[in-house]
This record gives C-alpha cells, sequence and structure tokens, in this order.
C-alpha cells in the first residue's frame, strides 16, 4: 500500500501545483472582481438624468439576471454548456479557459451576495463622516467602506474559496488534468479505487486546511482594531 | 458668512424646517437650541448638504446653491469645503489609527505630503491633550477622547464654519466638560462654530449668537443674554424645563 501511495503522490501533487490550484487563485480572483462590481450595482442609486437612470436600471437588471442564473444552474451543467455547448455556435476555447470562465462566473454570483452584505453592514454614519470631508465616492469605497467590508465579508468569503477549491474536481470531466482527473487515470491502471480516491480526498482537505490556517491569521490581522468582546 | 433663505424641508410625516431664515457670522459661535425633533439637526446638517431641503438657498460666501435645483458634485464639494462636521458619536474611522483618522482627508483631498499633515494633526492633537494616542485605535479610547479626536479630524481640513450636531448628547458630564472647554477654548481663538446643543451652560458662556427653534420654525434669534433675559412666555417654558428651581 504504501508503495502505490509513494508511486502516485507525486502525480498527484503535481497535478494539484500545476492544475487544482492555479484554477482556483485564477478563478477566485476574477470571480470578486465581477462579485464587487456586481455588489456595487446593485447597492448604487446614482443621481442623474433620465438616461443615467435608465442605464443603470437595465445594469441592475443585468446583475439580478446573472446572480440567479448561475446561482440556480448546477455547475457541472453551466461547464459543460461553457465547454461542450458553446462550440455549437461558434464559441471554442481552451479546456482551462472554460473552466476559469465558469468557475469565475459562478463564485461571483455567490461572492457578490456576501460582499453586497457586508457594503450593507457598514453604518451610514462612515458615508456621512467622509462626505463632510471632502471625499468623493470612489475615495470613500476605497479609503473609508472596503477597508471595513473586507473584515466582514473575510469569514464568508473563505468559506467561497474553500468551496471552490473542491470544486475544481469537476474540471475533470471536461479533460483538465487536475488532482481528480489524475486520480482516476492511476486507478484505471492499478485497480485501488479506495485508497487513490482516499488519497486525493486527504489532498484536497490538506490544501483546505492550510487555507484555514490562513484564514485564521487574515482574520487576526483584520480584527486588530476592533476591540476584544466587541467584535 | 453663511446664509440660509426661505429653506424648506419636508419629511413625510412632518415639516422639519418651515421657512427658515438666518445668517451666521464669520468667527463667530452661535448655538442652536430647542426640543427634540424641532428641526435643529436638520437646520445644521443642510448647511453642509448632508441633508437635502426642498426649496430655499444656502450661501456660504461667494457660493450660492438653490435647493429647488440640481446641485452639481462640484458645487457639493465647494460648499463642503467650508465647513467641517462633528456628529454626535463621533462616526470615526474604526479602521485607521488616530493619526490616520485626521491625516486620511487631508492627504486624499487637499493632496497634503504626509510629514505636512502629520505635523499638523500632532499641533491639532497637542491642543486636545491626546498627542500619545496618535497610534491607537479609535475603539481604544473613550467617548469623550473619540470626541476630541473627531474635532481635530474637522479641523485638520481648515473649515471656515465647524458645525456640531449635539456633540456631548452621548458624553457623561465629566467628559462632556472635557469637550466643551476645547469648544471655548476654539471659540475664544475666534474660530466660527455652529453647535446643536442641550447644555444652556455651555451656551450662556460660549455662544454669541443663540437661535432658539421649534416645529421647524426660528422662535428666537438673537445675542444669547437676551434669549436668557426673554419675557417670551414659550421661552420661559423652555427654560423652566430644563432646571430644577421652581
Amino acid at each position: 500500500m504504501w508503495q502505490t501511495i509513494s508511486d502516485s503522490l507525486p502525480q498527484l501533487i503535481a497535478a494539484g501545483i500545476k492544475f487544482t490550484i492555479p484554477l482556483a487563485i485564477i478563478s477566485f480572483i476574477f470571480g470578486l472582481i465581477l462579485a464587487v462590481i456586481t455588489a456595487l450595482i446593485k447597492l448604487a442609486r446614482p443621481k442623474g438624468n433620465v438616461l443615467v437612470k435608465a442605464i443603470w436600471g437595465i445594469l441592475d437588471a443585468i446583475a439580478y439576471f446573472y446572480v440567479w442564473l448561475f446561482r440556480s444552474t448546477p455547475l457541472l451543467v453551466q461547464l459543460f454548456i461553457i465547454f461542450f455547448g458553446l462550440p455549437n455556435i461558434g464559441i471554442q476555447m481552451p479546456a482551462f479557459t472554460a473552466a476559469v470562465i465558469t468557475f469565475s462566473l459562478n463564485t461571483g454570483a455567490y461572492a457578490s451576495e456576501n460582499i453586497r452584505a457586508a457594503l450593507l453592514s457598514i453604518p451610514d454614519d462612515q458615508w456621512e463622516a467622509a462626505a463632510t470631508l471632502g471625499f468623493n465616492t470612489r475615495q470613500t469605497l476605497f479609503k473609508i467602506i472596503f477597508p471595513q467590508a473586507i473584515r466582514i465579508a473575510l469569514p464568508t468569503l473563505s468559506n467561497e474559496f474553500i468551496g471552490l477549491v473542491k470544486d475544481t474536481s469537476l474540471a475533470s470531466s471536461i479533460t483538465i488534468l487536475e488532482m481528480f482527473t489524475v486520480s482516476q487515470e492511476i486507478t484505471a491502471k492499478n485497480y485501488q479505487p479506495l485508497l487513490m480516491y482516499c488519497l486525493v480526498a486527504a489532498l484536497y482537505a490538506v490544501v483546505c486546511s492550510l487555507l484555514s490556517i490562513l484564514q485564521h491569521y487574515l482574520e487576526k490581522h483584520a480584527n486588530r482594531y476592533i476591540k476584544r468582546g466587541e467584535s | 458668512m453663511i446664509e440660509l433663505r426661505n429653506v424648506v424641508k419636508q419629511y413625510k410625516e412632518k415639516l422639519a424646517l418651515n421657512d427658515i431664515n438666518v445668517t451666521f457670522a464669520d468667527g463667530e459661535s452661535t448655538v442652536i437650541v430647542g426640543p427634540s425633533g424641532s428641526g435643529k439637526s436638520t437646520l445644521l446638517r443642510s448647511i453642509d448638504l448632508l441633508t437635502r431641503p426642498d426649496s430655499g438657498t444656502l450661501t456660504i460666501d461667494d457660493l450660492t446653491v438653490d435647493f429647488s435645483k440640481p446641485i452639481s458634485q462640484k458645487e457639493t464639494f465647494a460648499i463642503r469645503r467650508k465647513s467641517g462636521m462633528v456628529f454626535q458619536n463621533w462616526n470615526l474611522f474604526p479602521h485607521l489609527t488616530v493619526m490616520k483618522n485626521i491625516t486620511e482627508a487631508p492627504r486624499t483631498v487637499l493632496k497634503q505630503s504626509k510629514e505636512q499633515s502629520e505635523q499638523r494633526a500632532h499641533e491639532l492633537l497637542k491642543m486636545v491633550g491626546l498627542d500619545e494616542y496618535a497610534d491607537q485605535y479609535p475603539s481604544q479610547l473613550s467617548g469623550g477622547q473619540q470626541q476630541r479626536i473627531s474635532i481635530c479630524r474637522a479641523l485638520a481640513m481648515q473649515p471656515e464654519f465647524l458645525l456640531l450636531d449635539e456633540p456631548t448628547s452621548a458624553l457623561d458630564p465629566e467628559l462632556e466638560m472635557q469637550v466643551l472647554r476645547i469648544l471655548e477654548n476654539l471659540a475664544n481663538q475666534g474660530q466660527a462654530m455652529v453647535v446643536v446643543t442641550h447644555n444652556m451652560e455651555f451656551a450662556r458662556l460660549v455662544a454669541k449668537k443663540l437661535i432658539f427653534v421649534e416645529d421647524g420654525k426660528i422662535l428666537f434669534t438673537g445675542p444669547t443674554e437676551e434669549f436668557f433675559n426673554s419675557d417670551n412666555a414659550r421661552i420661559q417654558t423652555f427654560l423652566a424645563g430644563l432646571s430644577l428651581a421652581e
């Protein structure tokens, strides 16, 4: 048994470093950007003329539709539509690109709600204080609101990221050679499904445990300005 | 000089400002008093455009805005540059140190250098006796200390008028006194202030001018002394209601 493990472990780890981890990190970064934009579109109520309001109404509708669409359909199905389905209408892309696009859009939809909640949790007082000091909206967001909202969003965003790391195993179904795919290939050769799938499960658990530890330290840093017992 | 003309603000159920006409002179401290819900905070917040009245005009020096017409961002920023606001619950930025609370706006908005803004912040912190707290976070300070920091934060923008919205209502009497002494010193130095307050002793000792607001209307405006000696029945009832003496 130990021989089988030591034979397959390097291949699995290599697949993790080459595909699983980059896929998760890149998708999460794009997902976060999408999430912030979506949350801001949903929250902002710009003043101005009819045209500005009409454009915002359309953006608002798109944001709601996007979040609804990606929360209401299975991730595996989304992956299949983008990789196997879109070529039918002439949109063809490498499997890795398709995976990044799908995971980013999916994460963005869920995380946008986390970020919206975090932004809403910052009291209006903070906006008012910034306004009286002469900050414009952009300066208020970047200097005052986002730094405080990140602290609130950190636990739920960590959940999202850990979920995403495990969800990358679905990319095995669109020919990406990530950890789970490699474990299936090795199993096909050594006929040890229990051992191999437990081994790959353990590897996912190791990565996710490391992320939990990282979350702990990030939260500690983010809470530096909060009095203990008050959080 | 700040001048409000024919200012009206209607909330859903309540007429908060009912044709307000008032001026605040340069370098002078004015106190706004009145019962709760009288519209005095709405009046103060209108000067900084935190509340947007429905009609009337606001003039600060050479700037005039008409509340019944759209106000551009540029005008809003220009108006806000003239005044600084101190809130009842101080509203410091919890994620920034005391120093950064004070220097963030001068650096971001006025594009001051780090050195310049920090030097000014130290001067202000010394003035309120809190220079040794520069590197602490607001949550590590008492309410009175936080309010003194928020006064520094407003002053760092060198406002012509310091607007204070019940600055000591959330403080116990001892902490209140610390804050009021600082305001007294500022008034003596010629810093123009408009203070919404319930503290009549402060009004009597510090303010040159007093405005009494009730039901969205100004019932009295004039020298503070005159108010306390007024024979107006409503004013006498109001003053008697604040005192234990029969």
